[in-house]
């Protein structure tokens, strides 16, 4: 294939790619590592280094528009931050020790996991009104506007928050992903932070998780200025598309195509693992 | 004594539903309000000043390059000049289209380095000591990442 077909095709991919991923929330790097890996044949270590690129400019981008908005608490994500960005040091050394077919029986995995996330309903939490110690210590708590008005809330179970974080930045530097997947495990479910304050805190976070493990995948040529250049663009282009257009969209139907797709995906990832052809 | 002053506060905190006193939370999340928008910003403009150097070194390089075939088939990534910041730097300076396209993706990876800095200077304003010690935390977390391997070589 030559340069130029290349570059407009995985351009096109990435576009559509980050579009989805920001109309349903699930980002755009779930479906480019595939993409890369299995429709264009490209190494699976080129593949996460310029999909986590991707990842650095799509959570940045949109970053600025959620924060007008005032749901994201920047206390909550500098504290996870810690755990989120020593676990992507980990994922990103780990990538470099283990074979690629074992990085695409994970991605696999995780594919299928963010698959059924999308496709169940957003159940919602039971609201715990007691106040939590240490929560309270590191000052976590905060409000958000709803529609009546400012809304208060607690952070809880901050231990397993944490350490879950660890392994959604752990996944995120092996995969080159955002690991939204585990983010909605650690700060929906565990710590009880309502949904669109984590969503929009664990975007914030997203950016400088993958920095952590960027400068690993650099120093190990992961990140290949032909193959990043149109994903990121590309990407960056769909998902700021998908956020003008999110405002009057209906999603639902939608993360359940996205939901097959990717479960689609992940079978053929493991598949693609275990016989050795990625 | 500092005991029974939490419990009250706790009490006190129950029958209101909320984490702080009226007026500490007005003022705290007046100014983490202020830092995040002025953050939201920088992570715009970083981005955007990080496209344009992609998009001047990508049509370079497809320009010069484009119909040269490529197979990404095998890792060759250990053989790259630009897996090093000397690496990168000398072949922007030579107009290099690829080395111009990383330089871009280094400022895109500098952007949320770039926020976190911003914070700690926020924090520090707010006077808020804890968490300037976790944003440095996270700082030394990214610095290892970015110099202490093979990167500066």
């Amino acid at each position: 294939m030559s340069v130029l077909l290349f570059t407009s095709l995985v351009a096109l991919g990435s576009l559509l790619a980050g579009f989805l991923g920001s109309l349903t929330g699930l980002g755009g790097g779930v479906v480019i590592v595939p993409l890369l890996a299995l429709v264009f044949h490209v190494d699976m270590r080129y593949a996460i280094g310029a999909s986590l690129i991707s990842v650095i400019a799509t959570s940045s981008g949109a970053a600025a528009a959620y924060v007008r908005e005032g749901f994201s608490n920047i206390r909550i994500g500098m504290f996870l931050e810690i755990a989120t960005t020593l676990g992507a040091i980990a994922g990103a050394l780990i990538a470099t020790h283990v074979s690629t077919g074992t990085i695409a029986i994970v991605f696999g995995a995780v594919l299928i996991y963010s698959a059924y996330l999308s496709i169940r309903t957003q159940p919602a939490y039971p609201v715990i009104k007691n106040q939590d110690r240490l929560a309270r210590a590191l000052r976590l708590d905060g409000d958000y506007p709803t529609a009546k008005g400012r809304e208060q809330y607690t952070v809880h179970r901050i231990p397993l928050g944490f350490g879950l974080m660890f392994g959604a930045g752990t996944l995120s530097g092996l995969l080159g992903i955002g690991s939204g997947a585990v983010k909605v495990l650690a700060m929906d479910q565990a710590m009880r932070i309502p949904f669109k304050v984590s969503t929009t805190t664990s975007n914030f976070m997203i950016g400088v998780t993958a920095a952590a493990s960027a400068g690993v995948y650099l120093a190990r040529g992961y990140i290949d200025p032909g193959i990043a250049m149109p994903v990121v663009l590309g990407a960056l282009a769909g998902s700021m598309l998908g956020a003008k257009l999110l405002v009057n969209a209906h999603p639902k139907h939608l993360r359940a195509v996205f939901g097959v797709v990717i479960a689609a995906l992940g079978i053929e990832m493991i598949f693609n693992g275990f016989t050795g052809r990625l | 004594m500092k005991l029974s002053e939490g419990r009250k506060s706790v009490k006190a905190m129950n029958s209101f539903g909320t984490g702080k006193s009226a007026k500490s939370m007005l003022s705290s999340a007046w100014n983490d309000q202020r830092l995040e928008v002025i953050i939201g910003n920088l992570l715009r403009a970083g981005v955007l000043l990080s496209a344009s150097v992609v998009v001047i070194g990508g049509i370079i390089y497809v320009a010069r390059h484009g119909s040269a075939i490529v197979d990404y088939r095998n890792f060759q990534g250990k053989l790259s000049p630009l897996r090093t910041f000397t690496g990168i730097f000398h072949g922007t300076l030579q107009l290099s289209g690829r080395a111009i396209i990383q330089f871009g993706l280094l400022l895109l990876i500098a952007t949320p380095v770039a926020r976190v800095i911003f914070s700690a200077i926020g924090f520090v304003w707010e006077r808020d000591y804890l968490y300037v010690a976790f944003t440095l935390a996270v700082l030394a977390v990214l610095c290892y990442s970015l110099f202490g391997g093979s990167l500066h070589g």
